[in-house]
Formats: C-alpha cells, sequence, structure tokens
C-alpha cells in the first residue's frame, strides 16, 4: 500500500512502483479528470502540479514521487471552479470538445503561480499542450485575461 | 444541465429480471428520454419548476452543435434562456420511436443545416401545445393567449401561468403538424453570441468522456491489430503473459486482433506490450507511399477517368492555346489525431447487447453494435458520451465499437472498456485520402484562362467506406468544391473551356471522412494553380479570381469581404507577404487571406490570417468564430505537419512525435468576418479549414517566389527561390 498526497489529502492505492502517476489517478484514485493523450509526454493532456509545477504525469513512475510531496489535480485546482484560470476560461467560453482542457488549465495555472503577468513569449514556452480542436487563441486570451484579474 | 444525476437501466444485473438498478455515471446528463416528468412533444420536457430539457439528437463534439441546436429550438419555444439544459435520446429509442428524432449522423458540418428546420418546427409546436394547455385551463381563446419567457398570459385579462404549470397537460394534447416559424430577423436566441451550455464541467475535470467511464464490476482492455492492413493474427502466446498483474483474460478479435483484458488499462496496456504475437502480414506487406505515389502519378495521363465537371471542349481548347501552363499537387495521407483515443465499453449477454461510446453516429454505432453482437438491433443499445474530438473518426466506421462487443461476448456480463493506445490510433486511423492532381491552363494572348483540366488521380473514401455509393466507378464526393452547381459545393469560376475529371486508384490504407474531407486538397489544387496563373501572366491574384467569377455572386462577395477586411491592395507591414483563397463546400462560402513572413534561413512565420464566411443564417455568431479559428489549427496542422506514410505495410508515424500537430506558438492571430446573406443554410465546422492552407501557400510565394505543390510544408525548403 502506497500514500500520496492528493489535492490535500493523503490518498491509498495499491499498485507496481512503475505505475505512472497518470494511471494511478485515473484508475486507482477515480481522479478521471486528468487525460491520457499520448503517454509519452508529448500532448499535455495529462498535466498535474507537483509542488506547484507543471508535471506531464503519464511518464512519472508513481514510485518517484514522494509522501511530502503535493499533487493536485484539474479536480483539485479549486474547490468551487473559481480559480482566476477557470474563471477566466469560462467567461471567454475557451474549451471545444474540452478534451485537453484539463491539461491546458493546469499548465496556466502553474504558468501563471510562476510568472503573474507572463509575455506571450513566456506564454508560447510554458504552452505546449496539443489542443486539435483549435482553441489556442482563446486559451492565450484566457491566460491574459486571468492575470490581469490576478493583478 | 450536466450535473450528477441517477441513471437507470433496466435488467441491468440480468436479462429479463425485469429490475430496474441505479448507477451513477457523474458528469453526464444521459439520455433518459421517456421518464418522467413527461415529455410536451419529443423535443421539449417542462419540469414544474419551469427548467426546460432540449433534446439533441447530433453529437456534440466541441463544435457547438448542442448549444446552437438549443438555441433554434428554444426561439420558437419562447421559453426562458437561462433555464434551458440539454439530454440526448438514445438511437435506441429513436429506432422504438420511428426515428422521431432525425438523422444523429454528425459530420459533413450538417449538425445545425440538415436539423434546422424541423428542432425549431419541435420547438413551435411544443409552445403551441402550452399555450393550447393554458387556454383549456382558462377556457378561453388560444388566440387571446401569449407565450414569452416560458410565462403564457392570456392577453385580456392577465392572468399568467408558467410553462411547468401546464407541461403536464400539454403533453396529453395532440402535436400539431402545421407550425409557422419566426422569420430570423425576429430572433431573440437564435443568432445571439450566447455561451456554450457545455462549458463548465469542462474546467473542472467534471465533464465524463468515453475513456472515463467507470461501471460497476466493468474489466479494462488493450488492442492490437496488426500493424499491415489486410494482415491477420498467425499466432499469441497467451501464457507468456498470463501471470502479470491483473490480466483476465486474452482474447482474439477477429481473424486481425488481439486483445488483453485486465483489472486496469494500464495492467491490460503493459501486457498486451508483453504479448509475444506473430502476424500474417498478408498481401499488402510491402506496400509503401513512394510506390502507390508513382500509380498515381502514372493514372495523372490515364486515359480512363470519371468526369465530375466539364463544359465546352477542354482538351481541344488546350491544344489551341497559344499559351499552355501545368503543375502537379500531391496531399499525403493524413491522421484525424483526436484527443481521446478510440473507445468503448461494452457489456453483451445472450439476449442483450449495450455500449457506451463516443460516437459521431449513434445509430450507425448502433448498428455496429447489434452486428457484432450477433443480436436484432432492438435487443441493443448504444449510450453516447462525450466525444473528446471527433474530425470524421467516430462517424463512418464503428471499428472499434465492433472490436469492443466482440471482447465482451468473451466475457458474458461483463462490462468490458476498451481503450486504443495513442499507436493503435495513429496505426489504425480512417486516413484523409491520398491524392494527385495535374492542373493544365490554357490562355489567349492577354492572359485569360480560356481552358482548365484538373484530373485528380487518387483515393476514393466511398470506395472504402460505402462501397455501394460508387456506381460506375463514380465517386461523387471526390469532386467537392469543384461542382458545375448545386447549393453543397460548387466552384466559383466560369471556365469556357473546363474538364475535372478522377482517375480511382486505391491503396492499401483505409480512408475516411476527415474534418474537411475533399474540399482540402480541391482547393489546394485549384486556389494554388489559379495563383499559379495569375503571377505568370503578371495580375493581381484577386483581380484574376474576380475576373473568373462574375456568375457566381455569393463565392464573389466572400472574397471580396476577406480581402477587404484584409486590408488587400494595400501594402502588408515591411517583410509580411499576403496571399488569398476561396472555396465553396458544406453549404457555405468562404475566403482567407494569410500574411506570412519567411526568415531567410526559410523559417516561416504566419502572422495574421482574416477568414470569411457565408453560412446563409448564423445561429450563435462566436460558435461560427471557434469554428473558423479551429478550422485554421487543422487546416495548418496538415499543412505545415501532417503525413502519414506508408512503408513496409504500415504506418510509419505512430505518436505526436512522429506525427507532430500546429501548438500555440505557430497559431497565428484569426480575425473571423461573418457575411451572412441569408436565404440557406451552410455548415461550419469545416469549409474554413479548405482555404487555410492554400491561403498561406500562396502567402509563401508572394514572399518566396517558392511554389509548394507537395505537402507537409516541413519536408520543404522555403529559402527564397
Amino acid at each position: 500500500m502506497s500514500t500520496l498526497n492528493v489535492n490535500g489529502r493523503p490518498m491509498s492505492f495499491e499498485t507496481e512502483p512503475d505505475t505512472p502517476l497518470l494511471w494511478v489517478l485515473r484508475e486507482q484514485l477515480g481522479l478521471t479528470g486528468t487525460k491520457y493523450g499520448c503517454g509519452i509526454a508529448q500532448c499535455g493532456a495529462c498535466t498535474v502540479h507537483i509542488d506547484g509545477a507543471a508535471v506531464r504525469s503519464c511518464i512519472l513512475p508513481v514510485s518517484a514521487i514522494s509522501e511530502g510531496q503535493k499533487i493536485v489535480t484539474i479536480e483539485g485546482l479549486s474547490p468551487d471552479g473559481a480559480h482566476p484560470v477557470q474563471k477566466a476560461w469560462a467567461a471567454l467560453d475557451v474549451p471545444q470538445c474540452g478534451f485537453c482542457q484539463s491539461g491546458m488549465i493546469m499548465a496556466a495555472a502553474a504558468l501563471l503561480a510562476a510568472k503573474p503577468q507572463p509575455t506571450d513569449a513566456d506564454i508560447d514556452a510554458a504552452m505546449s499542450n496539443i489542443c486539435r480542436c483549435g482553441t489556442y487563441n482563446r486559451v492565450r486570451a484566457g491566460i491574459k485575461q486571468a492575470a490581469a484579474a490576478k493583478a | 444541465m450536466l450535473q450528477d444525476i441517477e441513471v437507470s437501466r433496466r435488467g441491468f444485473l440480468g436479462a429479463g429480471a425485469g429490475l430496474v438498478v441505479g448507477f451513477h455515471i457523474p458528469g453526464i446528463a444521459q439520455a433518459q428520454a421517456g421518464t418522467s416528468p413527461p415529455e410536451v412533444n419529443a423535443w421539449v420536457r417542462v419540469l414544474p419548476d419551469d427548467r426546460v430539457i432540449i433534446r439533441i439528437a447530433r453529437s456534440e463534439m466541441g463544435q457547438g452543435t448542442l448549444t446552437g441546436l438549443a438555441q433554434l429550438v428554444a426561439e420558437e419555444l419562447e421559453c426562458d434562456w437561462a433555464k434551458v439544459s440539454t439530454e440526448q435520446p438514445t438511437p435506441g429509442q429513436n429506432l422504438a420511436r420511428n426515428r422521431v428524432w432525425g438523422n444523429f449522423s454528425t459530420g459533413g458540418s450538417r449538425g445545425i443545416r440538415e436539423s434546422q428546420d424541423y428542432v425549431r418546427k419541435g420547438g413551435a409546436a411544443a409552445r403551441l401545445m402550452l399555450v393550447q394547455a393554458a387556454a383549456n385551463e382558462w377556457k378561453v381563446p388560444v388566440a387571446e393567449c401569449r407565450a414569452a419567457r416560458s410565462v403564457i398570459t392570456h392577453t385580456p385579462t392577465g392572468r399568467r401561468v408558467t410553462y411547468g404549470q401546464v407541461a403536464e397537460s400539454a403533453g396529453k394534447l395532440p402535436v400539431p403538424t402545421e407550425v409557422a416559424l419566426k422569420d430570423p430577423k425576429d430572433w431573440t436566441i437564435a443568432g445571439k453570441p450566447l455561451p456554450r451550455l457545455d462549458t463548465k464541467d469542462k474546467l473542472t475535470g467534471a465533464q465524463v468522456y468515453g475513456m472515463d467511464l467507470k461501471l460497476p464490476g466493468m474489466l479494462n482492455a488493450a488492442i492490437k491489430d496488426c500493424p499491415v492492413f489486410g494482415g491477420k493474427v498467425k499466432s499469441f502466446d497467451a501464457a507468456a503473459i498470463a501471470r502479470r498483474p491483473g490480466v483476465k483474460k486474452v482474447v482474439p478479435v477477429g481473424d486481425s486482433a488481439v486483445a488483453v483484458v485486465a483489472d486496469t488499462w494500464w495492467h491490460a496496456k503493459t501486457a498486451l506490450d508483453a504479448l509475444p504475437i506473430v502476424w500474417d502480414e498478408g498481401p499488402h506487406a510491402q506496400a509503401s507511399s513512394e510506390a502507390f505515389a508513382a500509380v498515381l502519378k502514372a493514372a495523372l495521363d490515364a486515359p480512363e477517368a470519371v468526369v465530375g465537371n466539364s463544359n465546352g471542349d477542354a482538351r481541344a481548347a488546350l491544344a489551341a492555346a497559344p499559351r499552355k501552363l501545368q503543375a502537379v499537387y500531391a496531399y499525403p495521407h493524413q491522421n484525424h489525431a483526436t484527443m481521446e483515443t478510440m473507445n468503448a465499453t461494452a457489456r453483451w449477454t445472450p439476449t442483450r447487447c449495450e455500449v457506451w461510446t463516443p460516437t459521431q453516429n449513434g445509430e450507425a454505432a448502433l448498428a455496429a453494435t447489434a452486428e457484432a453482437a450477433g443480436l436484432p438491433a432492438a435487443q441493443c443499445e448504444v449510450y453516447k458520451i462525450n466525444l473528446g474530438g471527433g474530425f470524421g473518426r467516430r462517424g463512418a466506421v464503428h471499428d472499434w465499437v465492433r472490436q469492443a462487443v466482440a471482447i465482451a461476448k468473451e466475457l458474458p456480463g461483463t462490462p468490458v472498456k476498451l481503450i486504443w493506445s495513442r499507436e493503435e490510433d495513429m496505426l489504425h486511423g480512417r486516413y484523409h485520402p491520398v491524392t494527385m492532381c495535374k492542373l493544365q491552363a490554357g490562355l489567349d494572348a492577354q492572359g485569360n484562362l480560356t481552358a482548365l483540366h484538373m484530373r485528380i488521380a487518387g483515393q476514393s473514401i466511398l470506395a472504402g467506406v460505402f462501397p455501394q455509393n460508387v456506381q460506375n466507378g463514380r465517386d461523387p464526393v471526390v469532386f467537392q468544391g469543384l461542382n458545375a452547381s448545386g447549393p453543397e459545393a460548387s466552384i466559383g469560376y466560369a471556365v469556357p473551356h473546363l474538364l475535372i475529371d478522377h482517375a480511382m486508384r486505391n491503396p492499401s490504407v483505409p480512408p475516411g471522412f476527415w474534418r474537411g474531407v475533399n474540399l482540402n486538397q480541391n482547393a489546394i489544387y485549384l486556389e494554388c494553380f489559379l495563383d499559379e496563373v495569375a503571377h505568370a501572366t503578371g495580375q493581381d491574384p484577386l483581380a484574376f479570381r474576380l475576373k473568373l467569377m462574375g456568375q457566381h455572386p455569393k463565392h464573389r462577395a466572400v472574397l471580396e469581404a476577406a480581402a477587404k477586411a484584409a486590408g488587400w491592395g494595400t501594402p502588408a507591414p515591411a517583410g509580411v507577404f499576403r496571399g488569398i483563397a476561396q472555396t465553396m463546400g458544406f453549404g457555405s462560402y468562404v475566403a482567407a487571406v494569410a500574411e506570412v513572413s519567411v526568415s531567410p534561413a526559410g523559417e516561416l512565420k504566419i502572422h495574421r490570417i482574416v477568414a470569411a464566411t457565408d453560412p446563409g443564417h448564423v445561429v450563435n455568431p462566436q460558435q461560427v468564430a471557434m469554428q473558423v479559428e479551429g478550422s485554421f489549427v487543422y487546416g495548418l496542422s496538415a499543412a505545415l505537419y501532417g503525413a502519414c506514410t506508408l512503408k513496409n505495410g504500415r504506418i510509419e508515424q505512430s505518436n505526436f512525435d512522429t506525427y507532430p500537430v500546429m501548438r500555440m506558438p505557430q497559431m497565428p492571430k484569426v480575425e473571423t468576418v461573418i457575411v451572412p446573406s441569408g436565404g440557406f443554410w451552410g455548415g461550419v465546422g469545416e469549409p474554413t479549414i479548405a482555404v487555410a492552407a492554400p491561403a498561406v501557400l500562396n502567402a509563401i510565394f508572394a514572399a518566396t517566389g517558392v511554389r509548394i505543390r507537395e505537402l507537409p510544408l516541413r519536408e520543404q525548403s522555403l529559402k527564397k527561390a
């Protein structure tokens, strides 16, 4: 039995140590907001926060995370969907199919935590997530709106 | 909407048990058509607290059709938009009710345009029934009552009643068959840029996609189909993985695939990776894109071809023309690469089969389920789960559904969720067809285009997907955007001598309808070649086109709208060059101007796109803008990066590392100009994709003198010619 701190709570599960965090979240802990898109850290749909940093959970063995590290998934980003990024996303109707958006939102939230007023170059560098529907321009606008709301 | 609800399934625990067993699917307003409170009519339910539930038969996959269709129903219903939510009837219910909800197919940008008439009538009929019920209650003439924002008022006395108070009695009235629809100019809900109804749960992780589904007692499956198209499984060694954690069963699926069923998908997937499988690679083991390109090249000059559009005598006019230009273009296979890979959950018993899956066509999914289950459709059901992208992959061929049912048949009574790995998804797509095109132009002494021959050589989607629709070797879909006339996809130019023909050649790679379909490459072929002719004859690309568009005022108006908004004819910023393109498809007219720069090293930067659309009527301008923006991601991903190539019978690209797509830094600014001319209903999900690539390719030529005739761009040098 292993235990990790997820969304502020200790959560226990049983799995092989090389199981990627993504599949522990989805299949052991029932947190399916974090998505599988590629399995090779290319698309960013699996992005979560570990100690505040955006991490791609699909290639991270669960044994590489210690009990003291704080994992936050989309379900734990805010208690009521009112994180500034979520609010900006709602105001601009950013998602289309929405499948990539958990990862987009988590990447954007980590970016804003590190750089409260990101430039376009900062956004380009931090937001390498793939969206196939085509929300990129609204994602960019959403980050700027969230930054403005925080300022 | 989309709140957690309790979902009941008769007999979930056992066939014929007659039990109603509840289980919980969080985040999904799952279809419950026919449950209480009763419906007013097939399209509308009103709860006693005045909440309005509108039934949506088409699939929502990000394109916004759910919100748009709800707006159309609500407009005629005269209900309070703030109280509207939606639910999906199931394909089985549609079958049982003589297809009262019409067609479930969601492709070809048809969601709004092909259901607008009957969904509006559904809303209007429900309103008439609600008003009639109020009039009956008050014992007054119905003509003295009017409805607005879910409230019915008896005008002479001022008495009021809400929809929720009369919904039950309204539902007992006959459904009126003759209903008048509002003039779009009087719309107050439709036509407005209202926020989507389905955003909230996409921001918190609460939205449940097919891949996220969890049913009681469910097992998980991973699958590997023979990587060579047309190949089979020769043997596999199930014993080698039997002791791996969580593995329950290894099952052959058809004659070409093997699946591992385990407690979790991660266990199934890793066990499958370790499973020794020997393939019989079959007749196409040596097939390659290179070899097939030679077949296509030969077909460009083949004597036999099917004519799609002709007038005058193009061959004779070309032979006699004082000046001729010729070019050959090519367009590769592409994978849809939906963000959510193919998946389905199936539960099979000898008397009933149920499937939960993201699908663009619930009825086709039901037919595939019944066939794979070996049961009548009436003993099967499909529950549509949210789609993580569709783009045509989840519409016509439900190959993954058949697989899921075949696997579930091996474990009667146990729900099994099949998820494709990204690698499986890349290797077993239904690919954008591969074609080449040879274009020949005849010009008079003044540089006027007098003759044009377009010979398309290559793959037919219909031949691969609906072969019964190919008659006498003719696939009409091949000529998308090039047809002589008609409301769907007609050419925008009049050329005195025109011949557009197709020599069908089909490779081993299975084709599919890929967002934009054949309009994508047809627009590149025609719009880039006309650009070549314009430049070769020293004419402005816009002016040259306009000369040919006198008989096509709608095409012309949209092209001019894009040009005007982009400032065509005025100087571009230093180092920035413009390209232009137009086409018509899916019932709409579209045009785009691209502004690009190319560095001396050949690096492309797309700065700005101006895109104009005339879809006739606009139901939600914000959704139209989002579809137009998205079209550039899809169209430019294809143009810049997209190619699936075949080697040794199998697709070489297996994930996003070898099949790159556009990301944020490459995304240009997109300005959408909507110029609805009214009087018709066009689609918006696809047409703009077709002008994305040619506008950019033409701008690249303006910038560099390099004419790109083969895609993707990343394999071409853009250094100045």
